[in-house]
C-alpha cells in the first residue's frame, strides 16, 4: 500500500471523525487560531515598526557625522558632558576652514516655538537654526520653492523652510508659499516646503516635524547667543570617507579646543551608526520577548490538541481495535490520528493567518504593519509542525494497542 | 492442505506474580470449508484460542501455520495483512463504526488493503446484496436492527474473500428468532464453500456446525464430527 494512498485515506478517516464532532474541533481549533494570529499579528507589527525606523533613520543619512558637546551614546557621565564648554559659531568657523575632507558642514541650533497661522497652530516645533550649507548635509528634496540663500543666512533674514507635516498642519491646501507665518511673536516669510522625508518613528525629530531657519535668526529672538551648544553636521564626500572624515573631524576638534595629547576628547562625534545599533539590540529584545509571549499562546492551543487527541484515542479505543482486526497497521493508525490533529491545526492555522491579516488591515490605519509572505508561510508550517507535535505522543499510543484489549475495552 | 494447522499451543499470561494458563497445550487441524464451532465454559480457553486463530495473538509456545505459513514468528505488520486478507472477523457486539453508513462500514477492510474507490465500492455493494441488505446500504447502524447490523458485520467479513470466518458469539446480542436467521447467513455461506469457525457456549447454535470441538481447562476435552455436512435447520429441529 503506498504512501499517498495511506495519506489519502487517512485523510478522509480523520475529516470524517473532525466532522463527527464539531464543537470539539471548534473549541480545540480556536486554541491554535488564537495563537497563529498573535504570532502573526507580533511580527507583523515588529516588521511595521521596524521598516518605519529604518526608513527614518535613514533620513538621517550614513554619510553624516554629528559633532556635539554631547554623546548619543556610550558610558560617558552625563555631568562631565554637561560642563564641557559650549560648541560656538566661532569653533564652527575654524573647522569649516581647516576641514578638507568633508563635502559639506553646516552649524546646527534647535530651539522648540509655537508656529501659527491665521487659525491654524502648530505647538512645540523644533526650530533647526543653520546656514545655507546645511542643506547640502542633506537629502532634502522641496515641494514648494527653495532653501535660504547664503545671503539671507549670514543676514539672519526673517524666512524660513517647513517640513511637510509642519505645512500640511499650517497650510491645509497647500498654499505655503510666500505666506508670512507666526514663530513665537516674530514673522518670517515662507520660502521652501520640503517633500515628505523620514517617518514618524523620529517624533519631533523627523525634519517633516521641523522648520528651518537661518542660524543668526534662532540667535536674534529665541536662544541667548551664549547659552546655545551647537551641533556641527558634516557630511563626507562618500560613505567609503566616512571614517577618514571623522579622523580628520576629531584630530581638528582637539586643535580648535586647545586640549593637550593627554586629555580625552571634551567632544563627541555621533554617527546613525550608533542609533542603528542601538535600535537593532533594543528591537531584538523586544522581538524575542514578543515571540516568546505570543509562542506560548500558540503552545497553549498545542497542549489542548494533545489533551483532547488522548481524549479522542480513549473513546475509540474500541474503534482502534477493530480497525487493527480488520487490518489497519500500526503506521495506518499513526498516521490517521496525527493528520487528525494536523488537520486542525492546519484550520486553525489558516483561519488565525486570515484573521491576523484582517486585523493588521485595521492597525495599519493608526500603526504600520505589514504581513509578509515569510510570515505567512511559516505559520502554516508551524500550524502543521504544531500539529504533527501536538498529536503525535496521543497517535502513538492509539498504534501500540493491543487489538485484542482494545476490542474487549468498554 | 490445512488452512490451519496448530500443534501444541500454549498461551501463558502473567497476572502479577501468577501465570495463568489459558491454554494449556492445543493440537488442533483445520481444513477448507469446514464448519466448526469451537465450545466451552467461561474459562476454558476458548476466547484466547479465537484471538490465535484470528491471528490478534501470537502463542507463548507452540506452532501455529496458517495456510502453510508460520504464523507464531509473525510480526505486528505481517499479522495485520494476514488479518486483512485472510480473516472475517464476526463479533458478538457487531462493532461497527457508528458514524459511518453500511456502505463504508463494509469498504473498510478494502480501505487497508489499499484498494481504490471505485473498486471498494462495487465489492461493498456486492457483500452487502449478498447478506439481503441491498436496500440499507446507506444507513446508519443506529438506523439498523440488530440482526441488520450483524448482517453488515458479515459482509464486512467477506468482502474481502477470506480464507476463514471467524464469528465469536454472533447470536449473542440478538434474541433468538433473529439468531437463528443468522446462522442461516452462515450456513448458507458454508453451502457456498466458506470455512467457518463459530465460537459460542451455546448448544443450540454450535449444533449447526458440522465439527465440534470443546474445550475445558487450556486442554482439547473432545473434537467430534457430528455429521457429514451441514443439515438446513427445519430438519435439524424436527430431530431432535
Amino acid at each position: 500500500m503506498n504512501f499517498w494512498f495511506e495519506m489519502k485515506e487517512g485523510l478522509f478517516i480523520a475529516l470524517r471523525a473532525l466532522r463527527a464532532n464539531k464543537i470539539r474541533t471548534i473549541l480545540t481549533m480556536l486554541g491554535i487560531v488564537i495563537g497563529i494570529t498573535s504570532v502573526v499579528l507580533m511580527t507583523t507589527a515588529i516588521n511595521g515598526i521596524d521598516g518605519a525606523f529604518q526608513k527614518g533613520i535613514s533620513a538621517l543619512g550614513s554619510d553624516v557625522l554629528y559633532i556635539d558637546k554631547f554623546a548619543w551614546f556610550g558610558n560617558v557621565d552625563f555631568w562631565e558632558m554637561r560642563n564641557r564648554k559650549n560648541l560656538i559659531m566661532d569653533d564652527y568657523s575654524r573647522f569649516k576652514e581647516l576641514a578638507k575632507l568633508p563635502k559639506a558642514s553646516a552649524p546646527v541650533l534647535r530651539a522648540r516655538k509655537t508656529l501659527k497661522y491665521g487659525e491654524n497652530n502648530v505647538e512645540g516645533v523644533i526650530l533647526v537654526g543653520s546656514t545655507a550649507d546645511f542643506v547640502a548635509t542633506t537629502n532634502f528634496t522641496f515641494e514648494l520653492g527653495r532653501f535660504f540663500t547664503r545671503t539671507e543666512g549670514q543676514a539672519a533674514r526673517d524666512v524660513v523652510v517647513l517640513g511637510s507635516e509642519v505645512a500640511k498642519n499650517l497650510f491645509p491646501r497647500g498654499d505655503a508659499l510666500d505666506k508670512t507665518i507666526k514663530i513665537g511673536n516674530h514673522n518670517f516669510k515662507v520660502i521652501g516646503v520640503l517633500d515628505e522625508q523620514g517617518s514618524f518613528i523620529l517624533g519631533s525629530f523627523n525634519p517633516d516635524n521641523q522648520v528651518f531657519l537661518p542660524i543668526g535668526s534662532i540667535f536674534k529672538y529665541f536662544l541667548n547667543r551664549s547659552r546655545g551648544s551647537i551641533t556641527i553636521n558634516v557630511r563626507a564626500q562618500s560613505p567609503a570617507l566616512v571614517l577618514d572624515t571623522k579622523e580628520e573631524a576629531i584630530g581638528i576638534m582637539r586643535k580648535i579646543r586647545g586640549l593637550k595629547y593627554d586629555t580625552t576628547d571634551d567632544f563627541a562625534i555621533n554617527q546613525q551608526e550608533g542609533l542603528m545599533n542601538n535600535y537593532n539590540s533594543v528591537v531584538g529584545v523586544i522581538q524575542i520577548a514578543g515571540l516568546f509571549i505570543t509562542g506560548l499562546a500558540l503552545f497553549v492551543g498545542a497542549i489542548g490538541i494533545m489533551n483532547i487527541m488522548f481524549v479522542s484515542v480513549k473513546e475509540r479505543t474500541k474503534e482502534i481495535g477493530l480497525r487493527k482486526a480488520i487490518g489497519a497497521r500500526r503506521r495506518t493508525i499513526l498516521g490517521q490520528f496525527i493528520l487528525e490533529s494536523s488537520a486542525i491545526c492546519l484550520f486553525g492555522g489558516l483561519v488565525g493567518l486570515l484573521l491576523a491579516v484582517m486585523l493588521s488591515m485595521v492597525i495599519d490605519q493608526f500603526l504600520p504593519t505589514s504581513v509578509q509572505y515569510s510570515a505567512v508561510i511559516i505559520a502554516i508550517l508551524i500550524s502543521l509542525i504544531t500539529g504533527v507535535l501536538a498529536g503525535f505522543a496521543p497517535a502513538y499510543t492509539a498504534a501500540k494497542m493491543d487489538p485484542v484489549t482494545a476490542l474487549r475495552y468498554e | 492442505m490445512n488452512i490451519i494447522k496448530i500443534e501444541h499451543i500454549a498461551k501463558i499470561y502473567q497476572l502479577g506474580t501468577q501465570e495463568v494458563k489459558a491454554l494449556a497445550d492445543v493440537s488442533l487441524k483445520l481444513d477448507k470449508n469446514e464448519y466448526v464451532a469451537i465450545m466451552g465454559p467461561s474459562g476454558s480457553g476458548k476466547s484466547t484460542l479465537m484471538n490465535m486463530l484470528g491471528c490478534l495473538d501470537t502463542p507463548t509456545s507452540g506452532i501455529y501455520e496458517f495456510t502453510g505459513k508460520n504464523v507464531s514468528e509473525m510480526t505486528d505488520n505481517d499479522l495485520a495483512k494476514i488479518r486483512n486478507q485472510e480473516i472475517g472477523f464476526v463479533f458478538q457486539t457487531f462493532n461497527l463504526l457508528a458514524r459511518s453508513n453500511a456502505l463504508h462500514n463494509v469498504e473498510l477492510p478494502l480501505i487497508y488493503a489499499g484498494i481504490s474507490a471505485q473498486e471498494r465500492k462495487e465489492r461493498a455493494e456486492k457483500a452487502l446484496a449478498d447478506v439481503g441488505l441491498e436496500d440499507r446500504i446507506h444507513h446508519k447502524p443506529n438506523e439498523l436492527s440488530g440482526g441488520q447490523r450483524q448482517r453488515v458485520a458479515i459482509a464486512r467479513a467477506l468482502v474481502t474473500n477470506p480464507s476463514i470466518i471467524l464469528a465469536d458469539e454472533p447470536t449473542g446480542n440478538l434474541d433468538s428468532k433473529t439468531g437463528e436467521e443468522i446462522m442461516g447467513l452462515f450456513n448458507e455461506l458454508h453451502e457456498k464453500g466458506n470455512t467457518i469457525i463459530l465460537v459460542t457456549h451455546e448448544e443450540y447454535i454450535a449444533e449447526h456446525a458440522v465439527r465440534i470441538i470443546r474445550l475445558r481447562d487450556g486442554l482439547v476435552e473432545s473434537d467430534d464430527v457430528v455429521r457429514k455436512r451441514y443439515i438446513p435447520i427445519k430438519n435439524n429441529l424436527a430431530k431432535n
